[in-house]
């Protein structure tokens, strides 16, 4: 981009044009302006609404109204009615830890994965992120339900299982704790890669070879000379895969069963069969606060470019 | 140039088989002519000849293509103009504004979802509009693609020299005619590009759907998730297999039309 030439009006030379601030601001309200406003109006609304039911009571007949009260994060909390119940808490520490581990799986397959198409020549570089890429595009809803086909009871992994002994002959595999891992490694796989891959691009390849050079066997080179250069990527593409995996609802409800009850199906219950939209607001707020907490954090460590690495 | 060692070749393999098994899996099935899954028993397109029998899979096929088109349309405008706002003008909170727009990008489905449905259903109370059906569905779904094309945009736009565009303006055109005439032919391609992700983005929901459509306004994602949960049948990885032969085409197609912003944009 060319610098702008700024005079001491604040006037700038801008792309062929003067513009004043006050022109920079109506050019922005007639190009970005709808955007931002459909953005704002069907999103950033709702979700402060959101947060505003969850302070609301809901009546006997399903009514939504006054007066507000913090009942619904207390019950959250695992404080309702009838004594202590850990329900709730567990739903919510479940699926942080769903979430945890799943950044940590990607990680363990991811990095290898990075690191390997960044050594590939230039066409083959182009391909295998493509290969990476088009997973991401199609229907997470379709490739979820192909893991029951997948671990089903006649399938390839499941008589592998039999053989191991881990289930009984003709058993499926789901629905279980690891067919929900596998779905959401397979999910989530991509959001890790890319913007990791993109820090390995800018890797400083001699910093490696120096460290080599001084006698730094192989895992003190990686620990050492390559993971601090590719931090903000590693970093940025856990922070993308940790926040939606927090909330994912079809991939726990698929291949997760009853006994999984995590933060999604706990919303969708709510606001489905249950109709409490108070509380259903309120475990939503924790999803919103993981986003929140999540992007700041993201702000402040990775470059901005990395979200543009998904496309 | 480095080369690869064996075992990262190796790991790289098993990866791209999982990332690839349950698309090749559906894919396979919707071809076997077993009823109920499992082993292999020969070739057929029956199931492909039943979905068109299906009045009810006709009718989400007419939807699903109703709410792509409508909403990539709107979309693709108004990503299109924020993505050049956002990378030519400058006003005060620009930035809290551009790191909004990834909201959409990383919030759970659920949330958006269930944030939308309260919404218009509140409107729906208070003022009588936003029927719950396709309008709300078009709506919410441009809220998700505004960010994704703006983003595909913003990045095309770091590679245009603005020499071109001070040319123009220099040579007597105006800012609405430099824009027409100079800067759109050459984002043209990252405007497709973004349309054709959009599409994909649209195409690929089922959580926003789910929770903000109505009676009859069902889409194939719905539906497919519907009969997944009374079990899985061969119509239904016939139905699967040609939405993900869309998304793959559209995706395809959206990739290499945006290519050439890698080469310029890394120089």
């Amino acid at each position: 981009m060319a610098t702008p030439g700024r005079s001491k009006q604040g006037v700038e030379v801008r792309f062929g044009e003067r513009l004043t601030p006050a022109r920079q601001i109506v050019r922005s309200a007639l190009t970005s302006g709808p955007g931002i406003l459909w953005v704002n109006v069907f999103l950033l609304v709702p979700l402060l609404a959101v947060i505003a039911m969850s302070f609301l009571t809901r009546g006997s007949y399903g009514q939504i109204g006054l007066p507000l009260t913090f009942e619904n994060y207390t019950r959250l909390a695992g404080f309702g009615a009838f004594g202590f119940d850990p329900l709730y808490p567990l739903v919510i520490l479940r699926s942080l830890v769903l979430a945890a581990g799943t950044t940590l799986v990607c990680l363990i397959a991811g990095f290898p994965l990075a690191y390997f198409i960044v050594q590939l020549k230039p066409r083959a570089k182009q391909i295998a992120l493509t290969l990476v890429v088009i997973p991401f595009w199609t229907n997470l809803l379709i490739r979820t339900y192909a893991w029951q086909i997948l671990l089903g009871p006649e399938s390839l992994a499941a008589r592998l299982g039999t053989a191991l002994g881990l289930v009984e002959a003709g058993q499926p595999l789901y629905p279980s704790l690891g067919a929900v891992y596998l779905g959401m490694l397979a999910a989530y796989l991509p959001f890790l890669v890319l913007p990791l891959y993109s820090s390995f691009e800018k890797l400083d390849w001699s910093i490696a070879e120096a460290a080599m050079d001084l006698g730094a066997d192989a895992p003190r080179v990686l620990r050492h000379a390559i993971l601090p250069q590719v931090l903000p990527g590693m970093v940025a593409g856990m922070i993308l895969v940790f926040i939606p995996a927090v909330g994912q609802f079809v991939i726990p409800d698929l291949l997760g069963g009853a006994r999984t009850v995590l933060l999604g199906n706990a919303i969708q219950q709510q606001f489905g069969s249950s109709r409490d939209w108070p509380f259903g607001a309120a475990i939503a707020f924790v999803g919103m606060a993981v986003v929140m907490i999540g992007l700041w954090y993201y702000a402040r460590t990775a470059g901005s470019d990395s979200e543009e690495a998904l496309l | 140039m480095r080369k690869p060692s064996l075992p990262l070749w190796l790991w790289a393999g098993v990866i791209f088989v999982f990332l690839y098994a349950p698309i090749a899996v559906v894919i396979v099935y919707s071809f076997n002519s077993a009823r109920h899954g499992g082993p292999w028993q020969g070739f057929t397109l029956d199931w492909y000849a039943k979905l068109f029998d299906s009045r009810e899979k006709i009718e989400a096929a007419k939807n699903t293509l109703v709410l792509g088109l409508a909403s990539t349309g709107i979309a693709t405008v108004l990503g299109t103009l924020l993505g050049y706002g956002l990378s030519r003008y400058r006003f005060p909170g620009k930035k809290l504004f551009s790191r909004l727009m990834y909201i959409p990008v990383v919030i759970p489905d659920i949330v958006m979802a269930i944030a939308m449905l309260m919404f218009f259903s509140l409107l729906r109370d208070r003022l009588g509009l936003f029927e719950l059906g396709m309008t709300t569905m078009i709506l919410a779904h441009v809220t998700f693609q505004i960010p994704f094309v703006a983003i595909v945009i913003r990045s095309r736009m770091i590679g245009i020299d603005p020499a071109i565009e001070e040319a123009a303006r220099d040579l007597g055109a105006s800012a609405a005619q430099t824009f027409r005439h100079v800067t759109l032919p050459m984002i043209l391609p990252a405007v497709v590009a973004g349309a054709m992700l959009a599409f994909t983005l649209s195409l690929d929901d089922f959580v926003v759907s789910f929770f903000t459509t109505g009676p009859g306004a069902g889409t194939l994602p719905i539906l497919i998730y519907a009969s997944v949960k009374r079990g899985i049948t061969p119509d239904i990885n016939a139905l699967s297999t040609l939405i993900v032969l869309v998304s793959v085409i559209g995706t395809l197609a959206g990739l290499l039309l945006e290519r050439p912003r890698r080469s310029s944009g890394e120089s």
